[in-house]
């Protein structure tokens, strides 16, 4: 068993770190991922860890120095936010087109203009059909697992893609909470050294990064589509191994209250915690029918433990961290739309955008947005089907 | 494990493979050399973007396999000894 200590989720972030045995760190301080760069590189000066820390002058050369890193077979870790990650785009495509398994960490902030530093997740939304694994995190001790996590996932010889951990900007990031970390001997056994399939050597040349016409291109992007579709096996696998060695068992979604919701709020990150207290008082207290279905696992989206999750549900209100300007509906709401088409589901979809730029969702806004699924379920036509959760409750 | 056939991540596992891929069937000019003329100075060996240039004792000649006939050789050549010429 562990040890508990009081880590802010950036901290908790660089503890994983230096626990997992990585051989190269490179990235670029920004705003509120700045403390995961600056424990690991104490780490590394205090000699605390062996691993290489490359600094550089942008987060386009910092995962473009990962992707090499990670070519050579080095197991490699980077971390990022919002205007970090933009900048990284075109090279977060090369990662997961050459399958390189790195984990990076996102401390999901709002994007400019307005210049804005604080929580929402347009940098992960503008960022989200990269070919990453993404997974968003609910508080620091997630934060922390999901990481020793992600490096067992992107590593699988099944998976070899790029895993990015998502958490909160400030709410996460910035908060101490009681943390229970591995022993280091236990994260080495759950965590073996990476075994690369293919990797940099010059006694065994081979080409990397090489072009492929378009009778070939799209094998290679089917390939990877493959792959990213076996990680969903792999996280559960990997999360119920996790589950055995902490107590803290891992799946692609974690639902309350589904077994007799009439109206479910599903979310992603610090929200669901929210979320879920909020629907917890009001089944004891008032005896409602309302549940909480956070999503841990993004991309690839979990389909069928969705559909299982959801099968009791009248009322079905999705909440987007991130405002999909001129669409339908936000980028989690149009999964779920997608998703009740090809399953044939056929519960009522509110998809309401929230907390831009750090604006909070309270308690109390929880309780009226299961409130209003209630009327919903009853009959009742809600104000909007879309819209920022503010201006509809 | 896959239905594709190709290598993960688009590796190239063996060298010189791109020696398989006879580049010259891109080329709308092909570049003739009057041995006469040249004087075996090796510029064109120098420019060539594509290894295209053999060097003989006496002057130089063409890999038509893979010159994709861009005439950076007859651009450069100082004696005029390369001249670009339509195919087909």
């Amino acid at each position: 068993m562990g040890r508990r200590i009081g880590l802010m989720g950036d901290e908790a972030v660089a503890y994983a770190v230096k626990q997992c045995d990585v051989g190269l760190v490179s990235a670029y301080p920004i705003t509120p991922q700045t403390i995961m760069v600056e424990r690991i590189s104490e780490y590394v000066a205090n000699g605390e860890i062996d691993t290489e820390f490359v600094c550089v002058e942008s987060e386009h050369s910092a995962l473009s120095v990962c992707v090499g890193a990670s070519l050579s077979g080095l197991r490699v870790f980077t971390a990022t936010a919002s205007q970090g990650l933009a900048l990284m785009h075109e090279v977060l495509y090369a990662a997961s087109g050459l399958r390189c398994p790195i984990v990076m960490a996102v401390a999901n902030r709002a994007l400019s203009a307005p210049l804005n530093i604080h929580c929402d997740h347009s940098d992960m939304m503008g960022s989200r059909d990269c070919g990453w694994v993404q997974v968003f995190a609910e508080n620091v001790q997630e934060a922390y697992d999901w990481v020793i996590q992600a490096f067992k996932i992107a590593e699988h010889p099944d998976v070899q893609l790029p895993t990015v951990v998502n958490l909160d900007g400030f709410t996460l990031t910035h908060c101490m909470e009681d943390v229970e970390v591995l022993e280091d001997e236990d994260v080495k056994k759950f965590l073996p050294p990476r075994k690369p399939i293919y990797w940099v050597d010059p006694k065994q040349p081979m080409t990397f990064g090489a072009w492929a016409m378009p009778n070939y291109y799209y094998k290679f992007k089917l390939q990877q589509q493959e792959a990213i579709m076996r990680s969903l096996r792999v996280v559960k696998e990997v999360g119920e191994e996790f589950g055995k060695l902490t107590g803290r068992r891992y799946d692609t979604l974690y639902g309350y209250g589904l077994e007799d919701a009439e109206v479910a709020v599903l979310s992603m990150g610090s929200t669901s915690g929210t979320i879920r207290y909020t629907a917890r008082r009001l089944r004891e207290s008032d005896g409602l029918k309302v549940g909480a279905l956070k999503l841990w696992l993004f991309r690839p989206f979990p389909e069928e433990d969705l559909v299982s999750a959801l099968e009791k549900v009248k009322v079905l209100i999705v909440l987007d961290r991130a405002l999909s300007p001129g669409a339908v509906f936000g980028p989690l709401g149009s999964d779920i739309a997608s998703l009740m088409v090809k399953h044939g589901l056929d519960f009522k979809l509110l998809n309401y955008t929230y907390g831009l730029g750090g604006d909070e969702v309270t308690p109390e806004m929880a309780e009226k947005l299961f409130k209003l699924g209630l009327k919903v379920a009853e009959g009742a036509k809600p104000p909007s089907l879309t819209g920022y959760v503010r201006e509809v409750v | 494990m896959s239905k594709y056939d190709v290598v993960m991540g688009a590796v190239i596992t063996k060298p010189r493979t791109s020696l398989e891929n006879k580049t010259g069937s891109w080329r709308t000019r092909r570049p003739v050399v009057d041995v006469e003329k040249c004087v075996n100075c090796l510029l064109c060996w120098i420019y060539c973007p594509d290894s295209a240039i053999i060097r003989l004792e006496d002057h130089i000649a063409i890999n038509y396999d893979y010159c994709k006939g861009c005439g950076i050789c007859a651009e450069e050549c100082p004696r005029k000894a390369i001249t670009m010429v339509e195919e087909g």
